[in-house]
């Protein structure tokens, strides 16, 4: 009886997901439902259902072992056929229904805002936030370098597969083989689109787009915008955007922060928001919510992140069911400005591309670099067998071009034991002298001029370093004050990317049925560890060419669901939890600013949760970052109104958010016992002090399940596939 | 309504209409320096006095010419002005006076058009259309002598006048160029024929009133 | 260093705005002009008052959030730099430094020193984009060459950070550099070609709905946009405009 009781007919069923008979009977036919036949009618049981909406598919080969709980939608195959295969099997929406769906997308980034146009174009209605006061604003804009892409223009042997490859290597074999070749395969479409829209590429003088090389890759496959590649991207997809707001097709909120997601019946219906102008909480329900509101970077307070990037939109979803992956994958860039003083607000990133032609070095002497910290010696002066090539000598192959990972963590190493040559001993020198001379012996050679006269070589070779980088050099001098054409730049790593983030399937959908996340908020393609000129790649092809298909397999059930009111008790719970904390945060009158805690956070992470972890350092922090979260919620001081205009409010929610990110960060790193790309610990590295994989035990990705305020987080593992590569320890000696 | 554009395309084409004329003025009032007692010039002049197609025809629209620069010049500072209500406290911004006073430039040019039009223009209507009485083919060159021999007053502000004319033009040429679309940033000629212009109106009209100041 | 603030403070919208004074102490040179407002914030947070509130974000000079007319000059007194990118070391012991909102009738205040600029991103609705679906099904990047000088001049005009100096400088808070820039990279295109026409009407007619003033070629904009956009932009975009009135 009991049995029987559980098992639903058609008509029931169909009229849960929202969708005709005919789909459900067209879902038992292809195998997507399983159905049992009593007396000669489909019935289907309820646990089946409750498998199908969570999105959950039968054939899925992945994580049938591993106790994963969902499937991540890998279609079966080789690797080449998975995408193409993929996008002819999944749901469609016709273009008439999709007259009828609302989206939502939360941040208009490189993948928020292509994300928005491509829906809108489609024919879905979107409503786009961010919290910017324009769109045009996130902080994609400042990538400088440039986005890879497998075109090949260049003729040396690029392919999609090499594309693939290098990516999955460089992530040191911790993302998902076929998110990354997908990504591979859309890579050149990208290029395309955006010079469709008038993106001003750089070109040679054929006319034709031009290419440059990167760390870690034996191809010219980066196209670029001189420094400011990120910015022409994101203004060809903002323009994009523009065209649809213009059509009516997508409702744009500036000024507007996400505070909270809205779960009805299990799916993803709506969010909360709050009016940054006049502090108003608005509610906002949809068939779908999409996350694309970029990493977690500032969770260390210093980083090269924007001021106001933040984690808060991915860690209401956490709290409301979403896997969150790998959060301690973050990515150390090794050439940014050091910190200068104890006021520093934010590091400047200096292109990698510097260390093409600039050599790194620290003294050899302990007692040198503690002259030139005095300032009682000029890095001039130090002569060149008194000088520490460190990555020169100790990684002879690669020298300077180690991927960023390895160069960051030598840096480091270097200063820890002394030899750092700043005020605070935290920076070492790159140095363009040798590449001035070696230039400038090259331009006299070829222009018949005297070779031997110094002067005359010096000024040849600061020409050509300066048509090369000129605008970097001049960056430098406005922020250090130093010209770096006549003294050695100071540098040292600064935090810069994460690759973790929300935990999504095959089609970017998260745990969540209907909340979906796209970009670098998503875990997906870049593994522990992401190559220069890729974010760019990943954050355009989420949101132009795989969301908007994907996203139709899920809405495909949705069709007939109506518009979502927003006056049911789900909305009305998740505004009044909004209310509550800001009533809550704002109650004191008087005590701590909320800076002063996001840098006491900023200062645990850096030194426990920073390049290199260990197991002692990541338990202080997690105990650590608990007190301080206490301390915060009882006396942070957040003056002015929560009606109107209030940054500090603003600010608050944000770091809020980092003080409870930052200690699951320090959870997933305590829990990884293995050194990958980005995450060092140092119980696992080489004699040579080299990181040392474990893919025995940790080939997989960590998806975290919040339990609860005051339960520890669940993890769920990914068991990561490698059916087409050949696991291997990345060397660069 | 126009647009923007458009009232600024107007404002460049009187302009440079405007100027057009003021080079004919120019060359005509420079016969006036040739050693022959004025003949060429009581020439000319009787000539634009008398012959029906620049009396009745380019005086009228040369009228409306200046009319029009004027008040589309007012219009024009008028909405600009109300583009921002709220004012600087401090405003220091990295650009010419000339530029940002075009206004000013241009009152002093319309009180010294008054003044000139008071001199020479007025009393040669009432010469002609109210008094009517006969042609004199001689009289202009006397006139001239008249008005600026030993007038150390009027000489003066004739010449103040002249100065600011030629900022006036110096900025209105090439801006003018800008407006209707040629970049004088692109085109460095385009300057200098601005520069050359605007000394030429107002060195050559100056020229004339203190030769006439001083030789009779 | 020791300084004097003259700082425009202004509750809300509506609410009418004064100069308020300051000192601070101890600045150090190698701070930036927006740490030390910081600096000065958490003095004030500490003391209960509430904080001045001014537009910022990725404080590298790209993003063209921050704003701010400092001593009378939009982004400050360098050429080529935005306000986040101002060190105090170009100030001196005891200097007095007024600092006011971006102003002009189209950039209302929001609250002390932050402006609405929502009025460039309707300019951009207009007309500021090159209608091609987002399928990524076009033509192949390389099909159409395009002359390294065109894609150098449209890059150049395609630099623009949409901070809003021009307007801040302009004594008629004309926005027409801003708007010339974005006309013109398209301009410098072939893919901008097609819709010329309705792009440079609609962006216009736009840009004068929102009240921003007529150009007089001053050439403040130019001398203070942070990306040196050149006014030859200008040219263009007037030249755009009558040709499409033309043909």
């Amino acid at each position: 009886m009991e049995n029987k009781a559980k098992m639903l007919s058609i008509k029931v069923v169909a009229e849960t997901l929202n969708v005709s008979q005919k789909t459900i009977r067209r879902h038992i036919n292809s195998g997507k439902i399983n159905s049992v036949k009593l007396g000669g009618v489909h019935r289907i049981s309820e646990s089946e259902l409750k498998r199908f909406m969570a999105g959950e598919v039968v054939d899925s080969n992945a994580n049938k072992d591993s106790g994963f709980p969902l499937s991540n939608k890998v279609p079966s195959g080789p690797l080449e056929n998975k995408w193409s295969k993929h996008k002819g099997n999944i749901n469609l929406v016709s273009p008439a229904n999709k007259r009828n769906i609302d989206i939502i997308v939360v941040g208009t980034g490189l993948a928020g805002a292509s994300a928005s146009a491509t829906l809108a174009e489609l024919g879905y209605n979107v409503k786009s936030f961010c919290f910017q006061d324009s769109p045009r604003r996130a902080h994609s804009i400042a990538a400088q370098g440039g986005i890879n892409a497998a075109k090949n223009y260049q003729g040396d042997g690029d392919s999609n597969y090499r594309l693939f490859y290098d990516t999955i290597k460089g992530g040191d074999y911790r993302s998902r083989e076929a998110n990354v070749y997908r990504l591979a395969e859309v890579s050149a479409n990208i290029i395309d689109q955006c010079v469709a829209q008038g993106v001003p590429f750089a070109r040679d003088y054929g006319g034709l787009l031009d290419n440059r090389s990167f760390g870690g890759v034996l191809v010219s496959r980066t196209f670029y915008a001189k420094g400011q590649t990120g910015q022409q991207l994101l203004l060809g997809a903002y323009s994009a955007l523009n065209r649809q707001i213009n059509r009516g097709k997508v409702d744009m909120y500036s000024r507007h922060e996400m505070m909270e997601l809205v779960v009805v019946k299990g799916k993803a219906r709506g969010i909360i928001t709050r009016n940054l102008v006049n502090g108003k909480i608005e509610r906002h329900g949809a068939h779908a919510v999409v996350i694309a509101s970029g990493g977690y970077g500032n969770v260390f307070y210093l980083s090269t992140n924007a001021m106001g990037s933040n984690v808060t939109a991915g860690w209401k979803i956490y709290k409301k069911g979403a896997f969150f992956a790998n959060p301690c994958y973050t990515q150390i860039h090794p050439t940014c400005i050091p910190v200068s003083g104890e006021h520093q607000s934010k590091l400047t990133l200096m292109s990698e591309s510097l260390r093409n032609d600039g050599r790194i070095w620290v003294p050899k002497k302990l007692e040198d670099a503690d002259k030139i910290r005095k300032n009682q010696m000029k890095p001039t002066e130090i002569t060149e067998e008194n000088r520490d090539y460190y990555l020169e000598r100790r990684y002879p192959a690669f020298g300077n071009l180690v991927p960023r990972d390895v160069a960051s963590r030598a840096a480091k190493e270097r200063c820890d034991a002394g030899y750092g040559v700043n005020k605070t001993g935290q920076a070492v020198y790159l140095d363009f002298s040798s590449a001035i001379i070696r230039y400038g012996k090259e331009k006299a050679t070829s222009t018949g001029q005297d070779t031997n006269n110094i002067d005359l070589i010096k000024k040849l070779g600061k020409e050509i370093i300066k048509a090369k980088y000129g605008n970097l050099f001049q960056m430098y001098e406005k922020i250090a004050d130093e010209n770096p054409y006549e003294t050695p730049m100071k540098i040292f790593p600064a935090v810069h990317y994460t690759m973790g983030g929300v935990w999504v399937d095959y089609n970017l959908m998260t745990s969540i049925p209907g909340c979906f996340a796209i970009g670098e908020a998503n875990f997906s393609d870049h593994g522990a560890n992401r190559l220069g000129a890729s974010a760019l790649m990943q954050g355009l092809a989420d949101g132009y060419f795989v969301l908007p298909y994907t996203i139709g397999d899920y809405l495909a059930n949705d069709i007939k669901t109506g518009s979502i009111s927003i006056e049911s008790k789900e909305f009305v719970e998740a505004e009044n939890a909004v209310n509550n904390f800001i009533e809550k945060i704002t109650k004191n009158k008087s005590g701590n600013s909320v800076d002063y805690y996001h840098r006491k956070l900023g200062k645990i992470m850096w030194d426990k949760c920073g390049m290199s972890r260990n197991q002692k350092g990541l338990k202080e922090a997690i105990k650590e970052i608990k007190e301080l979260r206490k301390d915060f919620h009882n006396n942070v001081f957040v003056p002015g109104f929560s009606n109107g205009y209030n940054e500090e409010l603003a600010k608050a929610g944000r770091v809020a958010d980092f003080l409870e990110l930052g200690e699951l960060f320090a959870i997933d790193a305590l829990s990884r016992e293995e050194s990958c790309g980005g995450h060092f610990r140092e119980e696992h590295q080489t004699k040579e002090g080299e990181a040392l994989r474990n893919d025995k035990d940790y080939t997989y990705a960590s998806c975290w399940e919040f339990m609860g305020e005051q339960n520890h987080p669940k993890l769920n593992k990914e068991h990561l596939n490698f059916e087409f590569i050949e696991l291997k320890s990345r060397s660069y000696k | 309504m126009y647009s923007s554009i458009i009232k600024k395309v107007l404002m460049a084409l009187s302009g440079i209409f405007l100027m057009v004329f003021l080079l004919q003025h120019l060359a005509i009032n420079l016969t006036s320096l040739f050693p022959d007692d004025g003949n060429t010039f009581n020439k000319i002049s009787h000539f634009m006095g008398y012959n029906p197609l620049v009396q009745f025809v380019l005086q009228p629209i040369l009228i409306f010419g200046v009319f029009f620069h004027f008040i589309m010049g007012f219009v024009l500072e008028y909405q600009n002005r109300k583009a921002r209500i709220s004012k600087y406290i401090y405003h220091k911004t990295r650009s010419s006076w000339v530029s940002k006073n075009m206004i000013l430039s241009g009152l002093v040019i319309l009180a010294f058009l008054a003044l000139h039009f008071y001199d020479f223009w007025i009393p040669e209507m009432d010469y002609k259309y109210i008094n009517f009485k006969q042609p004199d083919s001689l009289k202009y060159f006397h006139e001239l002598q008249e008005k600026f021999y030993g007038q150390t007053t009027r000489t003066t502000i004739y010449c103040i006048s002249f100065i600011l004319l030629g900022l006036h033009l110096n900025h209105g040429l090439s801006s003018s160029f800008q407006s209707v679309g040629i970049s004088n940033k692109k085109e460095k000629n385009l300057q200098r024929l601005a520069i050359i212009y605007s000394f030429i109106i107002s060195f050559g009209f100056s020229f004339i009133a203190i030769y006439h100041y001083f030789v009779h | 260093m020791d300084l004097q603030l003259k700082i425009w403070r202004q509750k809300n919208k509506l609410n009418k705005g004064e100069i308020k004074n300051y000192s601070i102490k101890n600045i150090e040179p190698d701070m930036s002009f927006l740490e030390m407002l910081d600096i000065l914030n958490q003095g004030l947070i500490s003391s209960g008052e509430e904080p001045v509130a001014f537009d910022h974000d990725c404080r590298e000079g790209i993003c063209g959030a921050c704003s701010l007319v400092i001593n009378g000059a939009p982004h400050g007194p360098d050429k080529g730099t935005t306000t986040c990118q101002l060190h105090m070391r170009r100030f001196n012991d005891g200097d007095t430094i007024y600092i006011e909102p971006f102003r002009g009738n189209s950039f209302p205040v929001i609250k002390d020193l932050v402006v609405d600029r929502s009025a460039f991103d309707r300019i951009q609705q207009a007309g500021g984009y090159v209608s091609v679906n987002t399928s990524g099904n076009t033509v192949d990047a390389n099909a159409t060459p395009i002359p390294k000088p065109d894609a150098d001049k449209a890059f150049e005009a395609a630099a623009c950070i949409g901070c809003g100096a021009c307007v801040a400088a302009c004594k008629n808070s004309s926005a027409m550099l801003f708007v010339g820039a974005k006309v013109s990279q398209y301009a410098h295109l072939p893919q901008g070609k097609v819709e010329a026409k309705e792009r440079v009407t609609n962006m216009v007619k736009q840009m004068d709905k929102e009240g921003f003033g007529n150009c007089t070629n001053t050439g403040a904009c130019e001398a203070h946009c942070p990306k040196e956009i050149s006014v030859e932009n200008i040219a263009n975009l007037n030249r755009e405009y009558l040709l499409s009135k033309i043909k």
